[in-house]
């Protein structure tokens, strides 16, 4: 009975998707026809540089995903942050203690969070393959929804979904600092010996990780937010600085798919070098070209 | 597979016309874009009632079982129902929670109060995080120890009685190597946003879905 419930109900899976871009077009289909006389420019003139530059990184990425996916092996260099996750978790689980993995204090719709929340996972599937526990305090009920499932998924990806708890996903407060003093309470109360701070940070940053090295745990921290780093950097045993948080989930998937990306960021940062060094020969050798820089940056 | 690949298209779907809408001024794609962006406001906003309900099944269950620090969780609840509590109460009768409400009250001389001495608490711990960082190491760390110390004599009435060079020492490492390493840092950044943008739009990393 539930095999074909499930097949019927597959013979459906586009209907949603198709109701959702029906729903989301018809609105403005609308709207489009009454407002058919304003005259201006299709393209954003300003926004040229962006596309060629997101032009040249696709292409980049493509290659790489062509390339993975023949079988060639990419080379990623080892990043210390990155292998003391492990040795923190293999810690938590020697002690009996928790792990604390903080995904920073934005929405969803932040990039670092969706970062943050990528490194999750896989902390998560460490977790559950050494029978340790996480704990995820988060400021955010849509995070704490999708960290719910990211751990859940992970712990049942690692053969261990009968080890996952929910309760240890938990929602605090939308209050900044509400949220800090949760996260404080936990680090005092249920001692955990590994902190994982991966994501958007502002002035708690540095709140949360000195209170994590006063009770004596291993600190990994990753942000892009670059005027909490020094704190972290200060505060904490391993720092991921913003390139490297965005490269930690790849690095921990070795999936070749994932890890094309990492190569394709690689590869266009020496365009941009190039690009910035010619820039600099030419604004000296012929100054009324500023502008043209300017544009391009 | 309808769990995976109904929400990467969705995804697909979302991102393709938020890029769309930065690159083009074409009515239609600004309308989709702006009903999208509409539709993740409701979301949002719908999704806090996950939250409280979270609250209420992790705290309550604790209380009922008397497990450890269960009275703490007791004020938490009460705090937040109270707070729950009076903001309706205030729409319900006044219309609005705006200047000279009870909800306003509350959150004027409990919560404010209470935010402001846990950020002053930043003061001490900025001491302490200092007092480790600044311990001269390794080669790194007395060059930091030593550009720190200049910054903070240049940045202080100090600084410029006992020398004029020190403000202008002080201005110059701001604005040119911490400048520069910030700037580094920025275009590294930049380019791990995409690479991360591109992984998700693409459903190639996907951590909160089946099968990954």
């Amino acid at each position: 009975m539930g095999s074909e419930r499930r097949k019927a109900l597959s013979r459906y899976r586009y209907f949603l998707p198709l109701i959702f871009v029906v729903f989301c077009i018809s609105r403005p289909l609308t709207i489009a026809g009454e407002t058919e006389t304003a005259k201006e420019a299709v393209f954003h003139r300003e926004h040229l540089n962006v596309l060629v530059a997101l032009i040249v990184f696709c292409a980049f990425f493509f290659y790489f995903l062509f390339r993975s996916r023949k079988g060639r092996a990419l080379y990623l260099r080892k990043i210390p942050g990155i292998r003391a996750i492990e040795e923190a978790v293999g810690r938590a689980t020697e002690m009996g203690k928790p792990v604390l993995f903080v995904p920073g204090i934005d929405d969803i719709d932040e990039i670092q969070t969706l970062a943050g929340i990528a490194i999750l996972s896989h902390v998560a599937r460490i977790v559950a393959r050494y029978d340790s526990s996480i704990i995820v305090p988060t400021r955010k009920s849509i995070v704490m929804t999708v960290c719910e499932e990211t751990v859940k998924e992970s712990f049942t990806a690692a053969g261990r979904p009968d080890a996952y708890r929910g309760d240890n996903i938990r929602y605090l407060s939308d209050d900044q600092f509400a949220y800090t003093v949760g996260v404080d309470g936990i680090m005092l109360r249920e001692k955990p010996v590994a902190n994982i701070y991966m994501g958007a940070f502002y002035a708690e940053s540095l709140i949360l990780s000195e209170t994590g090295f006063s009770s004596g745990a291993i600190q990994v921290a990753g942000t892009a937010s670059l005027s909490q780093l020094p704190f972290f950097i200060a505060a904490c045993d391993y720092t991921l600085i913003a390139e490297e948080f965005y490269a930690a989930s790849a690095y921990l998937s070795k999936d070749p798919k994932v890890l094309s990306s990492i190569k394709a960021s690689d590869y266009f940062k020496i365009v941009t070098i190039l690009v910035l060094v010619a820039g600099i020969i030419l604004v000296n050798v012929k100054p009324e070209w500023v502008e043209m820089f300017k544009f391009w940056f | 597979m309808l769990q995976v690949r109904v929400p990467i298209l969705i995804t697909i779907f979302v991102g393709v016309f938020m890029i769309l809408k930065f690159f083009f001024h074409v009515p239609f794609i600004k309308g989709v874009a702006d009903e999208l962006e509409q539709w993740c406001l409701v979301a949002f906003a719908m999704a806090i009632v996950l939250g409280v309900a979270n609250i209420l099944r992790i705290n309550l269950r604790v209380v009922m079982k008397r497990r450890k620090d269960w009275p703490y969780k007791i004020v938490l609840v009460f705090s937040m129902l109270v707070m729950a509590g009076v903001g309706l109460f205030d729409l319900i009768t006044r219309g609005d929670v705006s200047v000279g409400s009870r909800f306003q009250y509350l959150f004027e001389y409990i919560l404010t109060p209470l935010s402001a001495t846990v950020f002053a608490l930043l003061a001490f711990y900025i001491s302490s995080a200092a007092f480790r960082a600044f311990r001269a190491r390794n080669i790194r760390a007395a060059l930091l120890l030593i550009s720190a110390s200049l910054v903070m004599i240049g940045r202080v009435p100090l600084g410029a009685a006992i020398s004029g060079t020190l403000p202008k020492l002080a201005d110059w490492i701001m604005a040119v190597p911490n400048t520069a390493g910030q700037r580094g840092l920025i275009i590294g950044a930049a380019m791990g946003v995409i690479a991360t943008g591109l992984r998700i739009i693409f459903g190639i990393e996907r951590p909160y879905l089946k099968g990954e």
